[in-house]
């Protein structure tokens, strides 16, 4: 029997046993923000939600195009119209989208405005049209629309108020305003609580211990009624752009809260990290080392818990209008539109003046839905 | 454990302190007071100002005193049980908000109730059959309830509720009893309306509490410890109630303190919505009349309120969960 050497001659290469499939390969040198790109796109759910949310936004790029009227134009033949419906077919023939024509009469009972349809009446919707002239942004004039009301008759989508304005592009033109209003404040309360939490958690002691105690007061306060008394505080004689704002800064200020206290705990564990006494002991400035070396390693995370907090913004705005203590007309969000179905008997008799709920639900419905699954796509443990 | 409680009492009052400051900053910010813009309001009228009556309030609450001296006046007048004079009822402050907060109180404490009793067997049934149908139809009702703000829910409602019953369902009690001192049909005719309210306030609570147990309870169900009693052949029910169900518990009573400042927020716009006799709709006058120790009283009185549901639910948390009794880490 021969004692053979049986471990092969051959330089070992790790290499020749595990070979990575090109696929594997493009996974290991993926970027963090790659994996959560990848893992967002499997969450189908948060993807269509992305996508209704990106639809809204882009809308508010084009309002005025997709609004058939504009923002103030009144129609005072039709007061507290209720909505119109969009006919194809015409006595089983078809014609493509119709209206009928509308009289107007006055229910004498009630002193209820009735717009009885002329069955024989056929007007057609205009496309690409030109319609009620507008400053594109405030920029330049034009009067081109996507929809246009028929010549000489009307196209109320969702009814008109009681100015006979038409809610549809009322809504159209708000949704510039509810839906930014959450951006530019969770842009304030980001940075406020990314400084103060970081604050706290990299110097702890003290520091830490006066902003635990600030971030518990503010807690402990019911919200609402804090934001009911801070914007009472506003003054009226204020243009409608500088209440605006100011909303925007009061509702940042109580928001920060959640966002520190995640970053705070955060920071406290990861500074007693190797690479931070490395950082520490070649001299980085404090600035430099949270900035640079620890908020990196769990920013995505903190993205999406802001993206958690954008619909709590909307419906602070929504509710702070609807109370009569947020912006006010003529500027218009959703809140404000709302603040005219405040009176239950006028809700009863024109109960299209509730059509603003449905954009509020579905926009604060898939930002949820959405942060959900970016907040998931951030775990790497998940 | 009464070491425990008297350390988180005494922890209390620099946060009560503290809060009774930003309360007065608050109202004190909008220019001018009260006296002045009512002065302003009469002398347009072509009314006679009682200039006694002025000077008389003016001095008794310090107006034209310092700021801190307001302040400290304000405070310690607080704590000996004299709440300040509301200008615009011409009451002193606890006569017009007595019956209002306790109605309040009551509202927050039926709605907190409703919450557990539906959010409970909801949360334990989504954690217990995940992935299941029932599962995925509450959770979407969940989310619907987490969407809708309950002040739209309550002009929803109403509105419903007049088209197809042909009622009003706002306020709190039948007319009879609005100014009737109280008394047993009085209580009953509360409870017959409260049932409302309770509901469009408890909804988003409901919907956020079952999300948050079911999370805790899937949890607790991955745990080893659940598997190895599986393993002995526990039966389910006993191996769910005995102890994921009691760890997972300890969060719902923890729960309470973020509850409460949800529920009493809710609670105040519903209010003014459905024009039910509490805080809410008085608050919201006061705000924007300036009627400021009417205003600094409620939300003084809100804060405390929050403060101490908070403390009632850190006290009974430390009861069910030895953990935070005796090392005191675990609450951090």
């Amino acid at each position: 029997m021969s004692t053979d050497h049986f471990v092969s001659r051959e330089p070992f290469d790790p290499h020749s046993i595990e070979t990575l499939t090109p696929a594997q390969e493009k996974y290991y040198m993926a970027s963090q923000w790659k994996l959560m790109w990848w893992k967002l796109r499997r969450h189908r759910l948060a993807v269509i939600c992305g996508v209704i949310l990106a639809l809204n936004y882009a809308t508010i790029m084009f309002s005025e195009v997709i609004a058939p009227y504009n923002l103030h134009s009144r129609n005072t033949e039709f007061i507290y119209s209720p909505p119109q419906s969009v006919h194809l077919f015409h006595n089983g023939e078809f014609i493509g989208p119709f209206v009928y024509g509308r009289d107007y009469e006055l229910d004498m009972e009630i002193l209820k405005r009735n717009y009885p349809e002329r069955k024989d009446d056929v007007q057609p919707l205009r496309f690409f049209c030109q319609g009620d002239s507008y400053r594109f942004w405030g920029l330049f004039e034009s009067r081109f629309h996507l929809v246009c009301p028929p010549e000489n008759g009307t196209f109320f989508l969702l009814g008109t108020d009681r100015l006979g304005r038409d809610m549809f592009s009322r809504i159209t033109y708000g949704a510039r305003i509810s839906l930014t209003i959450g951006l530019v404040g969770i842009i304030i309360s980001f940075s406020l609580g990314i400084v103060i939490g970081g604050l706290a958690g990299y110097y702890g002691g003290w520091v830490d211990s006066t902003v635990q105690r600030m971030i518990e007061v503010i807690r402990s306060f019911p919200e609402l009624p804090l934001w009911m008394a801070l914007s009472a505080v506003l003054p009226v004689n204020w243009s409608p752009i500088l209440i605006f704002f100011g909303i925007k800064v009061i509702l940042a200020m109580l928001d920060w809260t959640g966002l520190a206290r995640a970053v705070r705990s955060k920071l406290l564990s990861l500074r007693e990290e190797d690479y931070c006494a490395a950082a520490e002991l070649m001299g980085a400035r404090p600035g430099r080392i949270i900035g640079r070396h620890l908020l990196p390693g769990f920013m995505s995370h903190l993205i999406a818990s802001a993206t958690l907090s954008v619909p709590a913004m909307i419906l602070g705005e929504t509710a702070l209008s609807f109370l009569g203590l947020g912006l006010r007309p003529p500027v218009t969000s959703w809140g404000v539109l709302l603040n005219e179905a405040q009176n239950i008997n006028v809700v009863a008799l024109y109960p299209w003046l509730l059509f603003p709920v449905v954009p509020v639900i579905l926009v604060i419905l898939t930002f949820n839905f959405f942060g959900d699954g970016l907040r998931d796509a951030a775990d790497p443990y998940k | 454990m009464l070491l425990y409680i008297l350390r988180r009492i005494l922890t209390m009052i620099p946060t009560l302190l503290v809060i009774s400051m930003l309360v007065f900053v608050i109202i004190q910010l909008p220019p001018g007071d009260y006296l002045e813009s009512h002065i302003a309001e009469l002398q347009s009228q072509g009314e006679s100002v009682d200039e006694n009556k002025i000077q008389f309030l003016r001095e008794q609450y310090g107006l034209d005193k310092p700021l801190l001296h307001q302040y400290w006046v304000w405070l310690t007048g607080m704590l000996q049980g004299d709440f300040g004079y509301s200008f615009e009822y011409d009451l002193p402050v606890t006569e017009v908000v007595g019956d209002r907060l306790f109605l309040t109180v009551i509202i927050s404490i039926a709605t907190i109730l409703f919450t557990w009793i539906v959010a409970f067997p909801i949360g334990i049934y989504s954690a217990t059959h995940q992935y299941s149908w029932g599962d995925y139809g509450l959770s979407t009702l969940g989310f619907l309830g987490l969407a809708t703000p309950n002040f739209l829910l309550a002009l929803v409602m109403l509105y419903f509720a007049n088209v197809y019953f042909g009622t009003s369902i706002g306020g709190l009690m039948d007319p009879e009893y609005i100014d009737a001192p109280w008394s047993m049909d009085k209580l009953v005719s509360i409870l017959e309306h409260l049932w409302i309210p309770v509901i469009v306030i408890g909804t988003s609570g409901t919907a956020g509490m079952i999300r948050r147990l079911r999370a805790n309870l899937l949890d607790e169900l991955q745990k080893q410890y659940v598997t190895t009693g599986r393993a002995k052949g526990l039966p389910p029910g006993k191996l769910l109630v005995k102890y994921p169900l009691r760890v997972a518990l300890n969060f719902f009573v923890a729960d309470v303190g973020n509850l409460l400042p949800t529920v009493i927020s809710g609670a105040e716009i519903v209010a003014v919505v459905m024009s039910l006799p509490t805080t809410g709709p008085i608050l919201l006058s006061a705000l924007q009349s300036q009627d400021m120790y009417l205003a600094g009283s409620f939300l003084m009185f809100l804060a405390l309120l929050t403060v101490f549901g908070v403390l009632v639910s850190d006290i009974a948390l430390a009861l069910l969960d030895p953990r935070i009794r005796l090392g005191g880490g675990a609450s951090k």
